[in-house]
């Protein structure tokens, strides 16, 4: 079937199986590796990316599902490439990351996150997080990343 | 993971779903959100051959005030329910629920009435929608029918929906200043409910329904017998009466029932019953 998604801006038109995933999609047909695949059963939030500027898991729907739609990466968060998102510079300042797997879905959650609450407590970041799993951090540096981000916390 | 090959049909209005469903009969599953859906068909726990997309269908994602009940599209996502100022006022206990549904992800794509077809005990929906006394409309391709919530959970993830049928909305008494509560035990923050309690106050008496504590999901009979018998906080202790929960790697059966027990006490308290 064919889809026209525009996926950083640029609108992609591919001819794809139903069935395929959007994180397939998005990393083998339009050829971004930056989302990862982690769990692949919609608990770990590594393939997070944002679907018409939501936070969404690619691995739990269809590219199908995204015909018409706009797609936000990893790599469409930056501004240009000498710039980073300030999401992005608050998660290397606060050394918000280790291994770094999780770290493209735990950004695009984040920027989500502060889309729809802009001044979050701490609690509210922990719990608006619930859906991105890091096995390196134990999460604090990731906490104070958001909460940096979003202009409090320090 | 990646499911089974199957044919895909976008439905742009509620009829185009049916007739889709009416043309391939039981071999077609209709896709909302996809977020029960899809993991089951990765799992290859359900293979249909024909898919039909009713997440586009925006004239059924609403949510109005009908006088005495809320009126809710079933193509509402839980992100909406969950902040929707008339939920919050009227049925507290349904946007609280509707917030405990996965995590930020999922409740950007999950739909109710998703959720509410997949009939799943372990889901947060269904008990909601029995302790609120709810009720889905089901459209066929012989017009729409009205289904009580004690009526729509008809066996283990299994509906009393037709299916050439598709929910199309949800309807909630209002239940405004009452006394609920919602507990749900879990070892992590995303997880479904080991076990849940929903509790709401109504005009006389109370309704109390379990998650994950039955093949169905169900109303503590027991327990609302006690409440209504003068029984006050001891009804808890009838939690787990008629209840056949299942036993697995996070809990005994043994454990659920301690559970329900507890988090109906819980429940009962939060709620001022």
């Amino acid at each position: 079937m064919e889809i026209s998604v525009e996926v950083n801006g640029v609108t992609q038109t591919s001819d794809v199986e139903p069935r395929t995933l959007l994180v397939h999609y998005v990393r083998d047909v339009v050829g971004l590796t930056g989302t990862n695949i982690g769990c692949d059963t919609s608990s770990c939030g590594a393939c997070t990316l944002h679907v018409n500027g939501e936070a969404v898991k690619s691995c739990t729907m269809l590219a199908v599902q995204a015909d018409g739609m706009s797609v936000t990466t990893i790599e469409g968060l930056a501004p240009s490439d000498d710039e980073m998102h300030p999401m992005q510079k608050a998660f290397m300042e606060c050394h918000a990351l280790q291994c770094g797997y999780c770290t493209p879905g735990m950004v695009m959650a984040s920027v989500s996150l502060l889309d729809e609450n802009p001044s979050p407590s701490e609690a509210e970041v922990r719990e608006g997080l619930e859906g991105n799993l890091c096995r390196c951090t134990g999460y604090h540096n990731i906490v104070k990343a958001v909460l940096s981000a979003s202009g409090g916390g320090q | 993971m990646i499911p089974v090959a199957f044919d895909y049909v976008r439905a742009g209005s509620a009829d185009e779903a049916l007739a889709a469903l009416a043309e391939h009969g039981d071999e077609a599953k209709l896709m909302a959100g996809g977020h029960s859906l899809l993991p089951m068909m990765k799992l290859r726990l359900a293979y249909p051959s024909v898919v039909v997309d009713i997440g586009r269908l925006d004239d059924l994602s609403y949510v109005n005030d009908a006088g005495d009940h809320l009126a809710i599209g079933a193509l509402t996502k839980h992100r909406m329910i969950e902040t929707n100022d008339l939920v919050k006022e009227h049925a507290p206990l349904l946007a609280h629920a509707t917030g405990q549904v996965g995590d930020p992800q999922v409740r950007h794509r999950g739909t109710i009435g998703g959720s509410l077809a997949h009939a799943d005990a372990a889901a947060d929906h269904p008990a909601a929608l029995l302790a609120l006394g709810g009720s889905v409309i089901a459209k066929g391709p012989n017009g729409e029918r009205e289904i009580a919530g004690a009526d729509l959970f008809a066996g283990f993830l299994e509906s009393s929906l037709e299916p050439t049928e598709m929910v199309t909305e949800i309807r909630i008494p209002k239940h405004t200043g009452k006394g609920w509560s919602f507990q749900k035990f879990n070892r992590r923050a995303q997880d479904w409910a080991i076990v849940g309690a929903s509790v709401q106050a109504t005009d006389d008496g109370a309704r109390v329904s379990l998650v994950n504590m039955h093949p169905t999901p169900t109303r503590a009979a027991a327990v609302e017998e006690a409440l209504a018998g003068g029984a006050g906080a001891g009804a808890a202790d009838q939690a787990h009466v008629g209840m056949e929960p299942s036993s697995d790697l996070n809990a005994s059966v043994e454990f659920r029932q301690h559970l329900a027990r507890v988090l109906v006490g819980r429940g009962l308290a939060e709620a001022g019953l």
